[in-house]
């Protein structure tokens, strides 16, 4: 069996940024010692189900997991280090904000356990940061990503790009400023639209234009180009990495291995005997506070996905990845043959194009592939 | 259809006796109005006037019953009312007045109505001057014998010119306007002096009442609680209770159940003598078998011949109907049936489109008549309607020898076979203001046209063209309308066919040709019109993962090219594992989504585009 993979979701945020649809939510007082507690307890009791299993990667995303107390990250990884069996290379990340008081708390973080920082710098430029509704200053973001540096053996950090009236040139500069830090993973995100944000409001009233799809198509390629420069290379659709340096942690959605959700909200994929469950916890931070203490988890919902279900999923996920889908895997963990779960004309049709390619006995999608995934899989996918 | 048809079902009040007014105490009239110069609202006032509605009755525009009728001041059937008057002369007098469909598409039901009067009124808005439309009734008029007696409306209006207009009466119309009477329909001014003239100057109808039954069908609808009610006119013999009457042009026998005169109620009478304009029921379940225009009857006693000028109806302009949903297509065969109850003269078959699935082929007896089939399915039956280019009934001489009719672009055989083409041609008369002549003159030699008449009447020019039908049907009215900034006034009768150098147009999308889109048109504007639904068509269509081929074609030769682009980038961002599920689920929404696409090559094109595509038309 696969290694694990636990993710563990803390949705609290000083603010909500107006283009965010994740699970997050503000609250004047954080319930640092009721979350604590439910989280260890929803832990317990996955690991309680799963076994003594290899966990391979911790993730603390959000929301803004850098408002966590360190203190609960260091009992929550502590857990985990109980209950599972982690590699000796066990990959544990933490989301954080650059604001001076997150930064001031980085080192105890370290201390709790943490071995990879990803900053959400979002953008060097002020003007940008304000637009995104972001806390932080380009200078507390620069700081943040020196002191990270300093603390972490491995930091990612995120820039959002493609913003109305941003140009090639100027994403390149501002791109370029990003990589002199040097990291060994970025993560860079075309700005969306997403359902019900303030943004969508914005864009819905004609007062907030993306860039059309063929500047959008230019800045992902230039995006490419730029990251090249510095030995980083796209292995999704938006994650640039040095060889090695890939998060191992994403790589396991991408490659739809088994991973648990812990917190609101959390997803999971997790194999029970013959089973492969979906998990998915309560929303609201309150109501699955409240089933924890009452049942020891917070499952809002839990199916047993059927073979094409999986396959569907592991298409979607793994043709986001430019390493592809390797066949043999396909059939053993979605329970069908590659060949079954696809489209053969379309298949002909989109390796023809270019769009789809054969690497070593594995089924990628190209960069043009890629670029264009959403409109590729609806045909592709039988 | 009068409202007071269906409204006053089951209140009918017998027995009820009408005093039989002699012959020589009948007159039966018509007006003749264009659009707003006030036929409607002169009726309106003849009604108050004699007291045939009492004022709390009256509504504005009696006789326009249905909501359209009202809303676009036209008349789709035809309808009477018989006034009672009692003249200087202190006899009383049955004036019963037809009212007519005012546009030509309904050209031979106006004609029938008018063969049942022996006058007309001329009702000329004294600011307007006469329109085209007028023309073309009051010509009509002049043909079936008609007295007409000159009307000048809105007089009361401060930029009424009468003089002028009494000179357009005689310049124009040819017809003596010296005895013209000057009213205002609105104020109620004048209106006796109208009557009196209906009395004075109208001739009595003629006929004998010892001589076997022939009555004038004039119109026929469909009313829910009586069936079939026939409005006619009795030229020679009675009607009575009880009769069975034949209809001559099918031998369709029926009994009378119900007959009777509108004022404007259906009030029900024993008989119907000569000169009468009434209406009947016989448990007809259909207007399809109460042809316009058939000669009425009696079974045992029939006339020897059948009046004059009675012609089947036949469609001019036909095109598919298809509905936007298809979900509705049940819906809309029972729509079509239910009008076609009342509107025999349009026509309906099924038909499938490759592109837009299924639907009907229609048939119409011109563009007017179409659009209110349309309007009605769209507003009495709540339908989202589709509508293929209009085409008029094209003429093939085959290489056999033999002719077909075709109306159908689908439907165009292997061009080796075709001899020649003859399409139909109308005559169309345009009254337009000298500055825009020009731009009109422009617009009809752009469609083919050819000048037959060029004459002035003050600052306003009268051109009589001849012009293919088919360039009329293709958005000849907006474009008339916008060249002369809505100061043109048309209107045209059918004047026979003429070779043409006509062919098919196909649209192909990726080398597969869109059935919907195909067309007829003439060789010298099949490039132009390729070209803009090809453009129309690259906007219309969404960006796809591979290029699309757009061409208008004719047979195997490409008039027309553009190229869709492949679609740039079309990617989610951010994919984590809380976003699997739902990203499943659009994806099976999109599969779902993909049934209602057609495969052209290796692109799937949504029906919703080819739909906007034909909308736009519209």
């Amino acid at each position: 069996m696969d290694p694990l993979a636990l993710y563990i979701h803390w949705p609290f945020c000083l603010a909500k940024c107006p283009y965010c649809d994740f699970n997050s939510h503000v609250r004047e007082q954080i319930p640092e010692q009721r979350s604590r507690g439910a989280l260890l307890r929803e832990l317990e009791w996955e690991a309680g189900r799963l076994g003594s299993r290899p966990l391979a990667s911790i993730f603390f995303g959000g929301g803004t997991p850098s408002l966590m107390a360190p203190e609960t990250v260091f009992r929550l990884i502590e857990a985990a280090s109980a209950y599972f069996s982690p590699l000796p290379e066990i990959e544990i990340t933490l989301e954080a904000n650059p604001t001076s008081v997150e930064r001031s708390k980085l080192a105890a973080f370290r201390e709790a356990g943490v071995n990879r920082l990803s900053l959400g710098v979002q953008s060097l430029d002020d003007r940008a940061l304000h637009f995104l509704g972001r806390l932080h200053s380009a200078a507390e973001a620069r700081a943040a990503l020196t002191a990270a540096r300093e603390i972490f053996p491995r930091v990612s950090f995120d820039l959002i790009y493609a913003r109305p009236g941003q140009d090639l040139s100027g994403w390149r500069a501002e791109l370029a400023a990003a990589l002199s830090f040097g990291p060994d993973h970025l993560s860079l995100y075309q700005l969306t639209i997403e359902p019900a944000t303030p943004f969508a409001a914005l864009s819905a009233q004609g007062k907030l234009a993306l860039p059309p799809a063929e500047t959008a198509a230019l800045l992902y390629e230039a995006t490419a180009e730029e990251a090249a420069k510095h030995g980083l290379l796209p292995y999704e659709i938006s994650n640039y990495a040095r060889p090695g340096a890939e998060c191992r942690h994403n790589l396991a959605y991408w490659r739809y291995a088994d991973y648990a959700g812990i917190g609101p909200g959390a997803h999971g994929r997790v194999t029970i005997g013959d089973s492969l469950l979906a998990t998915r916890r309560r929303r609201a931070p309150e109501a699955w506070a409240a089933r924890v203490e009452r049942s020891g988890h917070g499952t809002d919902e839990e199916e047993a996905l059927s073979p094409t279900e999986r396959a569907r999923e592991m298409l979607l996920m793994g043709l986001r990845l430019a390493e592809g889908i390797e066949l043999e895997r396909f059939r053993a963990r979605a329970g069908l043959a590659l060949s079954s779960a696809i489209d053969r004309q379309a298949l002909t049709d989109l390796l023809a194009a270019g769009y789809l390619a054969w690497r070593g006995g594995k089924l990628a999608a190209t960069e043009a592939g890629r670029l264009r995934l959403d409109a590729l899989l609806p045909r592709l996918v039988r | 259809m009068l409202a007071s048809a269906a409204d006053n079902a089951g209140k009918i009040h017998y027995p009820f006796r009408m005093t039989e007014t002699p012959i020589a105490q009948i007159r039966n009239f018509a007006i003749i109005a264009h659009i707003d110069h006030g036929k409607s609202t002169l009726a309106d006032r003849l009604i108050q006037a004699t007291g045939a509605l009492p004022e709390r009755e009256m509504t504005s525009q009696v006789l326009d019953s249905m909501d359209l009728e009202r809303e676009r001041g036209i008349t789709i059937k035809a309808q009477t009312v018989r006034l009672s008057y009692r003249a200087a002369d202190g006899l009383t007098y049955a004036l019963n007045l037809m009212d007519t469909p005012g546009h030509v598409d309904f050209a031979y039901e106006v004609s029938r109505s008018l063969a049942a009067c022996e006058g007309s009124l001329l009702v000329v808005d004294a600011s307007q001057g006469v329109e085209a439309q007028t023309l073309a009734n009051v010509y009509q008029a002049i043909e079936a014998g008609h007295e007409i007696i000159p009307v000048l409306n809105k007089i009361d209006l401060p930029a009424a010119e009468p003089e002028k207009v009494r000179r357009q009466i005689e310049e124009v119309i040819g017809l003596d306007a010296s005895g013209t009477i000057e009213i205002s329909a609105k104020t109620g001014q004048n209106i006796e002096a109208v009557l009196e003239a209906l009395v004075t100057r109208l001739p009595p109808p003629e006929g004998d009442a010892t001589r076997p039954l022939a009555a004038l069908l004039v119109d026929s609808w469909y009313d829910p609680y009586l069936g079939v009610v026939i409005l006619l006119r009795i030229k020679d013999g009675r009607l009575r209770h009880g009769q069975r009457i034949r209809m001559m042009s099918t031998g369709a026998v029926h009994t009378i159940e119900r007959i009777g005169v509108f004022t404007p109620k259906m009030q029900p009478t024993d008989d119907l003598a000569p000169g009468e304009i009434g209406f009947v029921t016989a448990a007809i379940k259909t207007v399809a078998d109460c042809r316009i225009g058939d000669t009425i009857t009696d079974d045992r006693h029939p006339a020897r011949s059948p009046l004059p000028g009675f012609k089947p109806s036949v469609p001019v302009v036909w095109c598919g109907l298809y509905p936007a949903d298809a979900d509705d297509f049940e819906k809309l065969r029972e729509s079509l049936a239910k009008l076609r109850l009342n509107d025999a003269s349009f026509h309906f078959e099924p038909e499938t489109s490759a592109a837009l699935g299924f639907g009907f082929r229609c048939g119409f007896l011109g563009l007017l008549h179409l659009e209110i089939v349309q309007e009605r399915l769209r507003r009495e039956f709540d339908l989202d309607l589709i509508a293929t280019a209009p085409s008029v009934v094209y003429r093939l001489h085959l290489g056999n020898g033999s002719v077909k009719e075709l109306h159908n672009p689908a439907d165009w055989p292997d061009p080796a076979t075709i001899e020649h083409i003859e399409e139909p041609w109308i005559k169309a008369t345009i009254l337009v203001p000298d500055d825009h002549l020009g731009a009109v003159l422009g617009l009809c030699n752009e469609r083919r046209g050819e000048q037959v008449d060029l004459t002035y009447v003050g600052n306003r020019a009268m051109a009589v063209y001849r012009l293919p039908l088919n360039e009329v049907v293709f958005d000849f009215y907006d474009r008339l309308k916008s060249v002369s900034r809505g100061y043109a006034s048309f209107d045209y009768q059918m004047d026979g066919y003429a070779p043409g150098e006509l062919v098919r147009i196909s649209i192909l999308v990726n080398g597969e040709p869109v059935d919907a889109l195909s067309f007829i048109a003439h060789r010298s504007a099949a490039e132009a019109r390729g070209r803009a639904i090809c453009a129309r068509l690259k906007d219309l269509i969404p960006r796809q993962l591979f290029k699309v081929a757009i061409q208008a074609a004719i047979g195997g030769r490409i008039i027309a090219r553009e190229t869709l682009g492949a679609l740039a980038k079309d990617v989610t961002a951010k994919c984590y594992g809380g976003d699997i599920t739902r990203k499943r689920k659009l994806l099976e929404k999109q599969k779902e989504g993909k049934k209602r696409m057609r495969q052209f090559g290796k692109v799937e094109i949504p029906q919703s585009a080819f739909l906007a595509a034909l909308k736009m038309d519209a």
